[in-house]
């Protein structure tokens, strides 16, 4: 896309889910990323798209690399941004989720970026508030950001996505990133498969556009893409799997496996990795790992995602 | 609660229905100390010196409903529903007579707290309300109240509420003992461990919300395991509330074999499903979770094939602290004592239940099963009577709502029928402007 060409604006107030989002609006936030991937890469890596704008990051969670990427993106549009932590936070004094939004809200703010432990809380919070929402992953729903940038690092890398067949492995159950990924590579035509133990895949997955494997290689046979999810430590002590010994071996990435896919198959992770548990390090650090690369797009993906929201923002100057 | 009337009540012009038959018969009622004298065309016209004459033209008169679980917050939680509030919204919404749930603070697990529930209802209360009492010390699962003192103090049945009994040998000993003094056991069917982390029906639906579910095998499981014990035991039984069609078929065996059981099933089960909860709607978080359709839709035929007994309100007051939070994270339950009737209206309006069965299920049974002489329209029954008009239509505002907590998953609902008085004990205790 040109930068003369007139961009119609971005449908959607808050950013709360890929569900909800057509394939048109999401093509249209990996191609503003393309372009913010450039900016990013100048030496004047500022635009004044947010000038003005106040954008708080409320992390309930803790995070490292999605924090860090969105208070960059921010502050590369230009916005004045501020991070609220849990932590240090009133919400340790019993303060409510809604009464935290509402505080928030009066300081009036443009933009809250959200992540919570609990599924729908960023959409609760979002009622409660005047300005844009996005959300930084609520409990086991959603992580429309996550999925985006991994769409992005797909698309740059293979040219496309449509078509190509995505394995993602490890702990669909609690992830996130999984449902967010699976929902936006069914919309853009990629053929998705989810592999684990059956412990670990959530009931009726199948219908939700997945084809289902317990059986890693079996899985990964003819996959372009292997997108490894990381495994919480407390879920691997015999709770719902026996040990991370057991876990490696029949769902852990090695070299093995991988040779299970196409030869010029890409491996992906959400990060942040447990190395020898999911994914071993010498594909971790491998020639076929995006890793690195996802980390790069997110910042970029997220640079997308506020500016496209800017077009919704509170306080317009010509409403 | 209010004396019995010292002066006659005369309900005239109403259509009189009789729940277990279903017959309807136009007319007048005229109940005197507190009992129905007569009713119907043989009476009509009849006006006894110093009667309250009520007028009932176009009215359906029914006996007042009886539901057999209600959760009060006194003593213990009175910020979220007292005696008197709770008997206010079950006045205005035709329930007469409600059994509470022993889960308070203290728990009804000492004769005494029977005796204060009783005289505190008696003081503060315009319909009858029954005390249950805890089945097991602290509603702890371990160890056997005085179940049998707690009955004698005028509990009408023991349970431990919204708790399962996870411990077979507690809940086998418990019917044993039980059945010695015709102790009615109630029981909550829920294995704890096997619902885990969930929070709503497991399924496509949970999974695409990203929350954890619970599996029906919960529910079946542990009511499988009891029907199993009152085989064994030969107690009496009533499963509180079942939620699947997998239950139907477990209760239908066990009354096939002669087994003295009944069940139970919430109104929100019966008038709701998964898809409801929406967007994370707190107040549709339930214990069972609302289920699939092909559930709510099979209960409501074995409701009218008489499989499943009861419908309760499983009334749950809970207030803004514990339900403006994330969905996981929020108290199950919801109010229901004044909207269970016109909740159950909808199926008759719908075409899927008779208004005589609906009622049936919500007045007869439960006093057939509670041993009450109520839930009957005949001469000589007890007046607890109620006058309403089933097509009335309204728009639900919970502000209206008598209940001290706001938490109804029909808030804002589109719903028909008002209840226009509640009579109990032959005087009125509430009327629609």
């Amino acid at each position: 896309m040109t930068s003369s060409a007139p961009r119609p604006r971005f449908p959607h107030r808050h950013l709360l889910g890929i569900e909800g989002l057509s394939p048109h609006d999401i093509t249209a936030l990996l191609d503003l990323a393309d372009e913010a991937v450039d900016v990013s890469r100048q030496v004047e890596k500022k635009k004044a798209v947010l000038r003005g704008r106040t954008q708080i990051n409320l992390f309930f969670e803790a995070s490292t690399r999605t924090q860090s990427s969105f208070e960059l993106a921010g502050k590369r549009l230009g916005a004045d941004v501020m991070n609220m932590s849990v932590a240090s936070s009133s919400i340790k004094k019993g303060e409510t989720l809604i009464d935290t939004a509402m505080t928030l809200n009066a300081m009036r703010p443009d933009l809250i970026v959200v992540r919570h432990h609990a599924a729908g809380a960023v959409q609760l919070l979002a009622r409660k508030v005047d300005c844009s929402v996005i959300n930084a992953g609520d409990g086991a729903h959603e992580h429309p950001t996550q999925a985006l940038l991994d769409a992005l690092t797909i698309r740059r890398n293979k040219g496309r996505i449509r078509g190509l067949t995505v394995a993602i492995c490890g702990d669909i159950l609690h992830s996130r990133v999984a449902r967010s990924n699976l929902i936006l590579l069914n919309a853009m035509g990629a053929d998705v498969r989810v592999i684990g133990p059956s412990t670990l895949l959530p009931p009726g997955i199948e219908r939700m556009g997945a084809k289902v494997f317990t059986d890693m290689r079996k899985g990964l046979a003819g996959a372009d893409i292997v997108m490894m999810l990381r495994l919480q430590r407390e879920r691997m002590n015999g709770s719902f799997v026996p040990s991370v010994k057991e876990y490696f071996r029949y769902y852990g990435l090695d070299a093995e496996k991988l040779s299970c896919a196409k030869p010029d198959a890409l491996v992906m992770h959400p990060g942040p990795m447990n190395r020898g548990v999911e994914i071993a390090s010498d594909i971790a650090d491998g020639a076929q790992s995006l890793i690195r690369e996802q980390v790069e797009m997110g910042v970029a993906v997220r640079m997308a995602v506020l500016e496209a929201l800017a077009g919704h923002l509170p306080n317009q100057p010509n409403p | 609660m209010s004396v019995s009337a010292l002066q006659p009540l005369v309900l005239a012009n109403g259509v009189f229905l009789d729940p277990v038959t279903g017959r309807e018969e136009g007319g007048d009622l005229v109940a005197e100390a507190g009992v129905i004298r007569d009713f119907g065309h043989a009476v009509r016209g009849s006006r006894p010196d110093g009667a309250t004459v009520v007028d009932c033209r176009g009215m359906v008169v029914a006996p007042g409903l009886i539901d057999m679980r209600a959760f009060v917050g006194e003593p213990g939680a009175e910020h979220r529903e007292t005696l008197a509030s709770a008997s206010r919204a079950a006045a205005a919404g035709g329930v007469t007579t409600v059994v509470c749930m022993p889960d308070t603070n203290p728990p009804v697990d000492d004769p005494a707290v029977v005796d204060f529930l009783i005289r505190r209802a008696r003081d503060t209360a315009v319909v009858r309300m029954l005390p249950a009492a805890a089945l097991t010390k602290g509603l702890h699962g371990t160890e056997m109240a005085e179940i049998r003192l707690l009955t004698e103090a005028g509990a009408v049945f023991l349970t431990d509420g919204a708790r399962s009994v996870t411990n077979a040998q507690v809940m086998r000993r418990a019917l044993t003992y039980a059945r010695d003094f015709g102790g009615l056991i109630v029981h909550h069917c829920e294995d704890p461990y096997l619902v885990g982390d969930g929070v709503m029906n497991e399924g496509e639906l949970a999974s695409r919300l990203g929350l954890h579910g619970a599996p029906r095998e919960a529910e079946t499981i542990m009511l499988e395991r009891d029907l199993r014990l009152v085989r064994l035991t030969g107690g009496r039984y009533h499963a509180a509330m079942i939620s699947c069609a997998d239950s139907l078929a477990i209760i239908e065996r066990a009354r096939s074999e002669g087994l003295d059981v009944t069940c139970g099933v919430s109104i929100n089960s019966l008038t709701l499903n998964e898809n409801d909860i929406g967007p994370y709607r707190t107040f549709l978080k339930l214990s069972p979770p609302l289920r699939h359709e092909d559930d709510r839709l099979a209960m409501v035929e074995a409701l009218a094939d008489g499989l499943v007994d009861v419908i309760v309100s499983d009334h749950n007051p809970q207030d803004v602290e514990t339900k403006r939070v994330p969905f996981a994270e929020c108290a199950d339950g919801a109010i229901g004592l004044e909207t269970m009737l016109a909740a159950g209206l909808r199926l008759v309006h719908a075409g899927e239940l008779e208004l005589a069965t609906l009622l049936r299920a919500m007045s007869t049974r439960p006093a057939e099963i509670l041993g009450l002489p109520q839930g009957r329209l005949r001469k000589g029954a007890p007046a607890d009577l109620i006058v309403f008009d089933a097509e009335e239509p309204f728009v639900l505002d919970p502000a209206t709502l008598h209940s001290k907590s706001k938490n109804t998953p029909f808030d804002g609902a589109r719903l028909q029928g008002v209840v226009h008085h509640t009579i109990v004990d032959g005087a009125v205790v509430h009327s629609a402007g």
